[in-house]
């Protein structure tokens, strides 16, 4: 609100009343003018062009006007909202104060406190002031009391000079109290000098770093607990046992050697399942071969086969010794036994028995040192690691492959039963009735003995004594002395197990049962050496013999002998070889395939099958010519065979495919279980035998 | 019994191709060594972390199975490791073609 319109306004208002004419600024100023109305020379009503043009009697029309205290601009009807009611209400006062103008002033009332702080600070200020202001009084005072008199203003210049003389008191008072304030104050710096930064280090050697990483997976977790609980159990188990306090002594030391000792002997299966890994690498490409090589030739030559030579087993204490028999591992499929010892009579010298691993060829896995020549050996079918021998000397003897004592587990003595002549063939029977093992035995001295073990030594039985009936030679008094002959070879019949047959030097093979222990059932007239039965077939068996042949047999039922007991029985196939032969062997895969080793170092491989008169196979194994070939086995699963020479090397072969044909099976046909299998075997076989058995002469060509 | 295994170590190195052998603890400290001590040292702890996870792998897939053995063939060489309870035994061999 501007003061000069409100003022025009009341003065309006006011003036009205006075002079009826209308509102105008320049009139009221003339009406303020016309009161002075020196300088207006002439009287002259000035009307504005667009002044109201108003009757007599309007003009004279009174206007109420009432002067309230009321401020005009404030408004009224102020209206507020109320939360409490919830309805708009019209605030009931509305301040009715106008300020028309406000200065702040800067007067102090001198009793303040801020009036007394200013008065101390400001006291020379204040004195001075007082000073002119008690010397303005005085002289003031002078001044108005008289004009001219000297004695007051020298009054007044001495009380100058009194104050004057206070004045340099007060000064100093004040200067005591001087405060600074933002118009005096002084700031003093002074730069001093800084001083050269200096570097000092020294590097020391860094503490030594190791990586330390670890896997935490659930398993090892696992483990852990694993072994914490078997300790516990442990040392439970040991506080169960009552033990004498020097016991659990000596258990704990015991205990902490082992733990703490970093003895080598911890390393042990590691250590052989590194040298089978760095074997392997060496005889890589001979391993890569086993497994996957085929000859591929086979595809083109019906009829022939070869022996692919693998691994070269051969140790060196054994090098002098011939291998005298040769026995598959029935459990671990590459684990071979191989026995040494000499056929030489002359040079009759240690022996050995070995035990060779197709995963290692460098050297066997374990082998047994013996003082005389190992003729034999047998593995045992259900307890692999139980390995009968027979010894040159007529002993025999059992080895535990698992358990290596320094020698024999148990050895017969002179004063046991043993043999007085070499002991050429030993075989593992089943257990017994009261599941002991027992195995059988037969030398040159005639007899047949059977072994049993009961728990801590060997028992023996004479079986069947091999005399010659008909033969008997004359003592030197002329009392007939039976003969005894010479057993050089047995097996029995995979079938029937009392069954078997006996081969002896003298030429004829006996058939043999355990039941009667001194009459054959049967003898043929055969040749001499190594005698097997058809794995397949119950009634074929074959022979071979230093006399260069093999010959493939029949056994006769008893009942048929009647018929043909006169004539001198026939084999069904005899085969020449060229030199004497060896050992003979069948194929565990098919009941027409067998194999030869002869002295001059071949082996032949037959399928009957295929070609009834010529081998499949005739091939060179050994390295030097003179090595005689003394033995062969088939692997019961893997295509390898394995021959033993008489430099005491054991040499393995990989059968080629067709050395290996079975009965391939018709696409389509359901998979055939073992029975069906063995009975193809069986026909396949009867249908070459049934070609050649009935009448020789009408053999087929 | 330890002369067996003194004997089969021989062998091993005597075998064609064998650069070395090294037996490790658990702890990837080499306890016994042909080569010297700071390639033993070395070879020791790198295999052994190697192997731990191949184990790791091994067992993860199958709680039942456990790692046998492990090869690591390389351009020059080839590194056999067999781990066994407490102990690791590491052979490096020569490759045979070579």
């Amino acid at each position: 609100m501007p003061p000069k319109q409100v003022k025009s306004k009341t003065a309006a208002s006011v003036d009205r009343k006075r002079s009826k004419r209308g509102d105008g600024d320049d009139l009221t100023e003339m009406g303020d003018g016309t009161e002075q109305d020196d300088w207006m020379q002439a009287k002259t009503l000035v009307k504005p062009e667009d002044q109201l043009e108003l009757s007599e009697a309007e003009l004279k029309e009174e206007f109420t006007r009432i002067l309230t205290a009321n401020n005009p601009h404030a408004p009224q009807n102020i209206v507020r909202y109320s939360f409490k009611e919830r309805q708009y209400k019209q605030t009931s006062s509305v301040d009715q104060l106008a300020v028309h103008f406000a200065l702040d002033g800067n007067l102090l009332h001198k009793d303040s406190e801020e009036a007394k702080k200013q008065f101390n600070r400001m006291g020379l200020a204040e004195t001075k002031e007082a000073e002119p202001a008690e010397g303005a009084e005085p002289s003031a005072a002078a001044a108005e009391e008289s004009g001219g008199e000297g004695v007051p203003e020298g009054g007044a210049a001495e009380g100058g000079d009194e104050d004057a003389a206070l004045a340099p008191a007060t000064k100093a008072g004040g200067k005591e109290k001087k405060l600074t304030n933002q118009f005096n104050f002084s700031e003093r710096a002074s730069q001093t000098y800084n001083n050269p930064f200096r570097d000092r280090a020294t590097v020391t050697e860094p503490p030594p770093r190791a990586s330390f990483s670890s896997n935490v997976t659930q398993w090892e977790i696992y483990d852990a607990y694993q072994e914490d609980f078997e300790k516990q159990e442990k040392s439970k188990e040991k506080k169960v046992i009552p033990g004498r306090k020097e016991e659990e002594k000596s258990k704990k030391k015991f205990q902490i050697s082992e733990t703490s000792s970093d003895d080598i002997t911890r390393v042990e299966t590691a250590a052989k399942i590194v040298e089978r890994m760095v074997n392997q690498n060496t005889y890589d490409d001979i391993a890569q071969d086993f497994k996957y090589w085929e000859d591929v030739s086979d595809e083109f030559r019906d009829s022939e086969g070869t022996l692919l030579p693998l691994w070269k087993f051969s140790f060196e204490k054994a090098k002098k010794l011939a291998i005298t028999s040769v026995c598959w591992n029935p459990k671990y499929r590459d684990l071979v036994a191989v026995s040494c010892g000499s056929y030489d009579f002359m040079k009759q010298g240690s022996g050995l028995i070995i035990l060779w691993t197709m995963k290692n060829p460098s050297f066997p896995e374990c082998f047994f040192e013996t003082d005389s020549g190992v003729m034999c050996l047998d593995v045992h079918p259900q307890h692999p690691h139980w390995i009968c021998a027979g010894f040159y000397d007529g002993s025999v003897a059992i080895f535990s492959a698992v358990d290596k004592r320094d020698g024999a587990i148990h050895r017969c003595t002179a004063k046991n039963g043993k043999h007085t002549d070499p002991v050429w063939q030993v075989r593992w029977q089943k257990d017994d009735a009261d599941n002991n093992m027992n195995f059988y035995s037969i030398s040159s001295d005639g007899r047949i003995c059977l072994w049993t073990i009961l728990k801590n030594e060997m028992v023996y039985q004479d079986v069947i004594h091999l005399s010659l009936p008909d033969i008997s030679a004359e003592g030197p008094d002329g009392i007939k002395v039976a003969t005894t002959g010479c057993g050089t070879a047995f097996d029995f019949h995979k079938q029937k197990d009392y069954l078997f047959l006996v081969g002896t030097e003298e030429g004829k093979v006996h058939i043999c049962s355990k039941a009667y222990t001194s009459h054959f059932i049967d003898t043929i007239d055969a040749h001499n050496m190594a005698v097997c039965w058809n794995r397949f077939h119950p009634k074929i068996f074959i022979t071979c013999s230093a006399d260069w042949t093999v010959k493939i047999w029949e056994m006769k039922d008893t009942m048929d002998k009647s018929e043909g007991a006169d004539e001198t029985r026939k084999p069904l196939f005899s085969f020449d070889l060229n030199n004497s032969v060896g050992d003979v062997a069948w194929a565990p895969y098919s009941s027409t395939v067998f194999a030869a080793v002869t002295s001059d170092g071949k082996a032949f491989v037959y399928d009957l099958n295929a070609n009834k008169y010529e081998p499949l196979c005739e091939q060179m194994v050994a390295q030097k010519k003179k090595t005689k070939l003394t033995h062969v086995e088939f692997n019961p699963t893997y295509p390898i065979v394995v021959i033993g020479d008489d430099r005491g090397n054991v040499t393995s072969l990989k059968l080629s495919p067709n050395l290996r044909k079975m009965k391939a099976e018709k696409k389509g046909a359901p998979p055939v279980d073992e029975a069906t299998k063995v009975q193809r075997e069986i026909e396949k076989l009867e249908k070459i035998l049934s070609m050649v058995r009935n009448q020789p002469t009408e053999a087929t060509a | 019994m330890s002369q067996e295994i003194d004997e089969t170590i021989k062998r091993i190195l005597a075998h064609k191709g064998v650069i070395g052998a090294i037996i490790v603890n658990n702890d990837g400290i080499p306890l016994k060594s042909t080569l010297d001590n700071s390639t033993s040292v070395h070879y020791a702890s790198q295999i052994h972390s190697l192997a731990s996870k191949a184990r790791a792998v091994i067992r993860e897939i199958d709680s039942s199975n456990d790692l046998r053995f492990l090869r690591v063939r390389s351009s020059k060489h080839e590194i056999l490791v067999a781990p066994d309870h407490d102990y690791f035994m590491i052979v490096i061999q020569k490759d045979a073609a070579n």
